[in-house]
């Protein structure tokens, strides 16, 4: 159908652009491999589909003792047994991420705009049990701020221990989102039925993103990073359809 | 071509294989060619609830692997006429269910069946997947209990995204909910969800509701599945459900708890 040569740009043989992902953090204390393989049995036993061939960053800001690139090698290895593909590394000390590059791993700087608070306030204090790492948007490239993507359109429910992201863009759910599931989006989202997981709007940070929904059930709701707890929301607003958004600092949700 | 069913939970001992069975039976009853497949490797299960685990030769197991035909591994129902059980090997391990074999096997099922009826085992590995891999349409089994319900629902999930329907982006599996063990009395004292609630978190159209009954565990140590059973109340729930998935309306029964439970409430006795 289409001939190379009658576009310019396919006759390249690529082209490099920047895009937005999220990625999940593994916040490594320490390089005990042992250890960690255990805590992966248990995580990975919890939900197999989820971390089938899932890439993972190591946040190697909070490792203590040094660490060297045959520490690195075992732990890639490791965690490739696991399923897990293990992509790059951040924080830490200079001969940390000199170890981590020199085992096949790419570094990732930090995300200009705070980020890392951002980071912190989306991952709620109590561990969910169905997934380990929290999923943390990391840039994959500096120019891709301006990037807007298509709105996703999720047809069926989201179930139990499926994780949905709408990189750079909106999220319509038509169905419901299930306890135990989590949609994420760059932009606002929309949930047709009944909201029961865990809706992240304005997953990068975006403070003007919205999220609407038909029923209001949720296990955790955010903007921005600024989150609401099941337990720590209002009960006039439970089972009813609305609309959250921010309002300076603070979560705001209206009847509709 | 055969229409393949599989039996799944998520959860395990909510009553798959019980379903199972009586499923199978009420098709092969109502005229249609049925086959019931033990997909519970290393723990198998359905042969002795179909009464058949002294009649067994050969497995599924053997028939991927190529010991034995298919003609030598089914075992013909002695009580219903169209009804046959391949049984699971208790000696494999569940690797052993490859897909390229699975779907050779149901295949060549297909050509001489009506319908296949797929036990699978607990869980969401290996042997859950090679069961639901090839479903038309699926009996989701659950108990009214939050757990269940949960595992229920995330397979569902891998239903919708991992099944072959699902990976060639055709019709998607087609959905039936099964209620279980239902004790309509602890449900009205909130011990249990109730049958809205369950129907309201799955988001799934309600197939039957199966009573809690002495009758299933009378049944099962006789090797006799319960629909067999006259008389017996989660007998007449599977013909009911039978008979619903077969296009006929009938209504739900055993849903409200019984005169002397009623009673009993209120008196304490
Ligand atoms: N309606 C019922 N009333 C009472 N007991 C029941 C009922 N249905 C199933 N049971 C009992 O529950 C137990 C588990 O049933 P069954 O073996 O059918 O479950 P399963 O889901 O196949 O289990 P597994 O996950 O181990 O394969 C059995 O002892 C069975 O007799
Ligand atoms: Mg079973």
């Amino acid at each position: 159908m289409s001939s190379p040569a009658s576009q310019s740009s396919a006759a390249l043989p690529f082209d490099l652009k920047g895009s937005v992902f999220t990625l999940s953090v593994m916040h490594l204390h320490r390089l005990n491999l042992e250890d960690i393989g255990l805590r992966l049995d248990e995580k990975v036993s919890q939900a197999p589909q989820f971390f089938a061939n899932m890439p993972v960053v190591l946040d190697l800001g909070g490792l203590s003792g040094p660490a060297t690139s045959t520490d690195f090698a075992g732990l890639i290895a490791l965690l490739r047994e696991k399923g897990l593909v293990p992509v790059a590394a951040r924080r830490g000390t200079e001969s940390a991420q000199a170890a981590a590059i020199e085992a096949g791993l790419a570094i990732l700087s930090e995300a200009p705009g705070g980020s890392r608070a951002h980071q912190r306030e989306v991952s709620p204090p109590s561990e969910s049990p169905t997934k380990a790492p929290d999923p943390t948007p990391a840039r994959a490239a500096a120019d891709s701020a301006g990037a807007r993507h298509a709105t996703r359109v999720v047809a069926q429910p989201v179930r139990s221990g499926q994780q949905i992201y709408a990189a750079g863009g909106d999220l319509i759910a038509l169905r419901m989102v299930s306890a135990g599931a989590e949609i994420l989006a760059d932009g606002n989202i929309h949930i047709l039925g009944p909201l029961r997981g865990r809706a992240l709007a304005g997953a990068q940070g975006d403070e003007t993103a919205h999220i609407i929904c038909q029923s209001l059930e949720a296990e955790l709701v955010s903007i921005a990073g600024r989150y609401r707890l099941f337990d720590e929301i209002d009960k006039s607003v439970l089972g009813q359809a609305v609309h959250i958004y921010l309002d300076g600092d603070r979560l705001v949700i209206d009847r509709i | 071509m055969a229409k393949i069913i599989v039996v799944t939970s998520g959860k395990g001992g909510v009553g798959k294989t019980t379903t199972t069975a009586s499923f199978a039976v009420g098709l092969a009853q109502r005229g249609h060619k049925t086959v019931a497949v033990d997909f519970d490797v290393g723990l198998r299960n359905l042969d002795l609830i179909m009464g058949c685990e002294r009649r067994v030769v050969y497995d599924f197991v053997n028939v991927i692997n190529g010991e034995a035909n298919l003609n030598q591994a089914l075992i013909k129902d002695k009580r219903v006429e169209n009804l046959y059980v391949l049984p699971a090997s208790q000696t494999r391990d569940k690797e052993a269910l490859t897909k390229e074999g699975v779907a050779k096997t149901l295949e060549e099922l297909s050509k001489s069946f009506d319908f296949i009826v797929c036990d699978s085992p607990a869980g969401i590995e290996h042997g859950a997947l090679m069961a639901m891999y090839y479903a038309d349409e699926a009996l989701i089994v659950t108990n009214p209990e939050v757990s269940s319900v949960r595992d229920s629902d995330r397979i569902l999930g891998i239903l919708a995204s991992k099944s072959r329907r699902a990976e060639e982006v055709e019709e998607p599996v087609r959905e039936h909910l099964v209620i279980t063990r239902y004790a309509p009395e602890r449900v009205s004292e909130g011990e249990m969800l109730g049958m809205d609630d369950i129907i309201e978190i799955l988001g799934v159209p309600l197939l039957g509701v199966i009573p809690e009954s002495q009758a299933v565990l009378n049944s099962s140590n006789a090797g006799t599945p319960v629909i067999l059973t006259e008389g017996s109340d989660a007998g007449q729930a599977y013909t009911d459900l039978v008979a619903r998935f077969l296009g006929d309306e009938r209504a739900h029964r055993f849903l409200t708890a019984e005169k002397k439970g009623f009673m009993r409430r209120w008196f304490g006795g």
